[in-house]
């Protein structure tokens, strides 16, 4: 191929962070209508990358081309100027305005509201996205805030689009109205950079396929011709060892949950509608659904951050529903909530101090009130240990660690602590591969040895490796679990609620 | 360009070191302001800073640095324990007032019957009146969820108003020709908190303080109390998830805080200035959040800071005194601290980095 029939063009990009080379000597091109994937772990360098793109990041050294001409964007603006547009994994929309409102706070220069409000309909019924551009965003579930990004991005006719992570906030059916619109944009031109290290989703969607490892492109490839294994293994950079589900025999009910309902904790949050499951002895009960259905507050409110109506909460079939984070750990049911930094961790304080905040009913790391710093010390240093955690040691602040080593501390020092039943949130979100394997084994092995524990998780494969039983979270209310075997992606899907707005779309 | 980077783990040595470089900085800064005002900038600092000390009237006002310091560090160690926990009681001042009110009219409802137990008892009333003011925020808040800030800060002008509704009726001096102020309970033996240590200024305000400061360093640095305290100001949801109610600490912090500043109201009214009056208090409680934060909330820190503060206002009046420098002049001086003090703090967390710009 000649360099004319590009629309992109990168060679040589390289840029440093003090104490990590982000992209070294990176180079790959993307033709126009196109959907090409950047494939890589978290940390490959994959993000730092597409904000050089998009003008976000300045790289030290290197070329970039598009549409056959120098291209060095030194801010975002200019990216856009240049038929560039980028959907962000975190949203950036305030959730007290309307969607066409949101819209126009990103453009340069927003027509009148009626005419920006009639092409957000246009374009959102061209492409399949329905949305209707005077809801408040705040009401509006993930996916629909997605296609407010996207449909902004639209608004600007994009030469390239790129889209970091997009799906690991859709429901299944959500999935696939967002690839029909991404084929649909491919067909008339439009390239498209597709950021995921989610493999299924790469060989279905993709035409080209540059893998990122260390910050360096070890391989291309036509995701089609590859297995997912072999698109992993290129990932990773080793082979895959997969998780060891075996020894495990269901004992008796643990903990019952019946006729829970709160209002909500915040005034977009959703309420907990009735939710009710028996959860046994070595059972690993997996809940899926997109964030922001009630995750949070379930986990806040078996956890006992929240304290529910008698009798809705029921350990061994003792009432534990008034019970506080304390208590409730003195009896065996410990959690591990999804925010790492700020929830399950203090940042500015140590991982010494960090084990005490949740490690003194069960360990002693106090003498009559007094904290036992030397117990508190080798406390963390046993988490640090058999968990692997990557860290100079524990007077180290958790803020400095990464995603992945505090998540496997944060799991670590849950399990340690021998827990009877053990909820986590999002135990993978944000964790490279190698941590997120070694916490799933560690779930298993936790479960193995009679703990009942629950695993919500937006990864729906990572509930089907791991998850005895099933069940779906959306809108606050709960399905009843279902064994997990022979369970497919389709029947999930449904269990979830379909996709939001397909209604709409039927209209 | 100028960046700042923030440091993967808050540095230690900086957190000693930024306290040290804000008084220099105020120094230098201070100087440049009194050179401009036309005083010899050398002179106006060491007049401040060296002659309280080590001049020849030192032995005078070294008594002073502890009468001065006592109440600042006793108010301020109470009041650090609830600006860990993110509570915000900036009323200090009031309670001081009506720990003093609630001591002073203790004594003189019983006045003139000496008894051993009446300097114990206005103890614990002092500390009670300071501890109830407090709590008129703290269960506004619970309850209705207002904001302690402002609700403290306003109870100051009810407890200044009360203040001077006493001085000039219930608790007037019968024998006192008309002047208003209460009796001076320096003249009342039972009720009079004395110099424990001629010539040196500590009375039991003074102990009060140190044993506060003992106390609180116990509580927030080797207690698991104090611990969910700084848990809770540092990150109020993992405070939730450790098991803190937040109710229950707000009740803790500015009940404490509280019962701190009234007792060195009662210790003041009983001592140092022996009389209610309607300008009996020298805002102590405010000056008292500056030392709680030049002291970086720490207990030995406060120590330090309340020291610190005591001396540039001994050598602040000084200055005015000997060198007629206008008292707004100090009042600039002694703002520049703070400034420079948070200013510099960022360096704890953040390092400087001076180079070419990163991005064009």
């Amino acid at each position: 191929m000649t360099g004319e029939d590009k629309l992109l063009r990168i060679e040589g990009l390289t840029k440093a962070y003090p104490g990590v080379v982000a992209n070294d000597g990176v180079g790959f091109a993307v033709a126009p209508g196109e959907i090409h994937a950047l494939l890589g772990e978290n940390g490959a360098g994959k993000s730092t990358l597409v904000k050089m793109i998009y003008g976000l990041v300045k790289p030290d050294s290197g070329t970039m081309e598009f549409r056959g001409s120098p291209y060095m964007p030194p801010e975002p603006r200019a990216a856009r100027a240049a038929g560039v547009a980028m959907v962000f994994q975190h949203f950036s929309l305030f959730e007290a305005l309307n969607v066409a409102e949101n819209v126009a706070l990103g453009m340069e220069n927003p027509p009148p509201i009626r005419q920006l409000a009639r092409e957000i309909r246009e374009i959102s019924e061209t492409y399949g996205l329905p949305l209707d551009p005077a809801r408040l965003v705040g009401d509006l579930s993930a996916g629909e805030r997605q296609r407010v990004e996207i449909v902004r991005c639209l608004l600007q006719d994009p030469k390239l689009l790129i889209m970091d992570e997009p799906t690991s906030v859709l429901t299944p059916q959500e999935v696939e109205i967002l690839f029909h619109t991404l084929r649909k944009l491919a067909r008339e031109g439009t390239a498209i950079l597709y950021i995921s290290h989610k493999l299924e989703e790469i060989r279905s969607l993709c035409d080209h396929a540059t893998i990122l490892r260390g910050g360096k492109v070890v391989g291309t490839c036509l995701p089609r011709e590859k297995t997912a294994r072999e698109l992993a293994e290129m990932m990773v950079g080793t082979e895959f060892k997969s998780t060891d589900r075996s020894g495990r025999t269901l004992g008796e009910t643990v903990l019952s949950v019946a006729g829970l309902s709160l209002p909500p904790m915040t005034q977009f949050g959703p309420a907990l509608k009735d939710i009710r499951f028996d959860l046994r002895a070595g059972e690993v009960l997996g809940v899926g659904g997109v964030a922001g259905n009630g995750q949070e507050e379930l986990l806040a409110t078996l956890a006992g951050e929240r304290v529910s109506a008698p009798s809705t909460v029921k350990l061994h079939g003792t009432d534990i529903a008034g019970l506080g984070p304390n208590a409730r750990r003195a009896k065996g049911v410990l959690a591990a909530p999804e925010e790492r930094l700020g929830h399950a961790a203090v940042p500015n304080m140590s991982l010494t101090e960090n084990a005490i905040l949740t490690g003194t009913v069960r360990k002693p790391l106090t003498r009559k009130g007094f904290v036992d710093l030397a117990a508190a010390r080798s406390f963390a240093e046993d988490v640090i240990r058999a968990f692997d955690v990557r860290t100079p040691g524990p007077h180290v602040a958790a803020r400095a660690l990464s995603g992945g080593n505090l998540q496997k501390y944060v799991i670590g020092r849950e399990v340690l602590q021998e827990p009877e039943v053990l909820i986590v949130n999002q135990p993978t979100w944000g964790v490279d591969a190698a941590a997120a394997a070694a916490i799933r084994q560690a779930i298993l092995d936790l479960a193995a040895k009679g703990a009942a524990v629950i695993v919500i998780s937006q990864d729906l494969d990572e509930l089907m490796e791991i998850a005895d039983s099933f069940a779906a979270l959306n809108e606050g209310r709960m399905s009843a679990p279902v064994p997990t075997e022979g369970l497919t992606l389709e029947q999930i899907g449904l269990m979830l609620g379909g996709a939001h707005g397909m209604q709409e779309a039927a209209l | 360009m100028i960046q700042l980077i923030k440091r993967p783990t808050p540095s230690k040595a900086w957190a000693w070191a930024t306290p040290i470089i804000a008084v220099f900085a105020t120094m230098i800064a201070g100087g440049i302001l009194f050179a401009a005002l036309g005083k010899n900038p050398f002179e106006a600092i060491r007049v401040i800073f060296w002659d309280p000390l080590f001049g020849s009237n030192a032995a005078y006002f070294r008594g002073q640095l502890l009468v001065k310091a006592g109440p600042l560090i006793l108010i301020a160690a109470g009041l650090a324990v609830g600006f860990r926990a993110g509570i915000w009681n900036i009323g200090a001042e009031g309670q001081y007032i009506i720990g003093a009110i609630c001591g002073a009219s203790l004594a003189l409802s019983v006045y003139p019957s000496e008894s051993a137990w009446l300097f114990p008892a206005m103890v614990i009333v002092g500390a009670l009146g300071g501890w109830l003011w407090g709590m008129i925020p703290a269960l506004l808040k619970v309850t209705f969820g207002t904001s302690e800030i402002l609700v403290s800060l306003m109870l100051v002008y009810v407890a200044e108003n009360l203040l001077a509704y006493m001085a000039f009726g219930p608790l007037k001096n019968p024998e006192g020709f008309g002047f208003p102020g209460s009796r001076n309970l320096q003249q009342y033996p039972s009720a009079h908190n004395p110099e424990l240590i001629a010539g040196t200024g500590a009375h039991w305000g003074v102990a009060a303080a140190i044993v506060a400061i003992i106390a609180t360093y116990i509580l927030m640095h080797r207690h698991i109390a104090g611990f969910r305290i700084r848990v809770a100001g540092e990150a109020p949801r993992a405070a939730r998830f450790a098991g803190v109610v937040p109710a229950r600490l707000v009740v803790f912090c500015l009940g404490l805080s509280g019962a701190l500043a009234g007792l060195a109201g009662l210790f003041e009214v009983a001592g140092p200035s022996g009389q209610i009056t309607d300008s009996f208090n020298a805002g102590y409680g405010f000056t008292a959040i500056i030392v709680a934060f030049l002291g970086r909330l720490h207990p030995i820190g406060i120590l330090l800071a309340g020291l610190l503060m005591a001396l540039t206002y001994i050598g602040g009046d000084m200055a005015q005194l000997m060198l007629q420098l206008p008292a707004a002049a100090i009042q600039v001086f002694q703002g520049m601290l703070l400034f420079f003090l948070l200013g510099f703090d960022v360096l704890t967390n953040y390092r400087i980095r001076i180079g070419k710009a990163q991005a064009a």
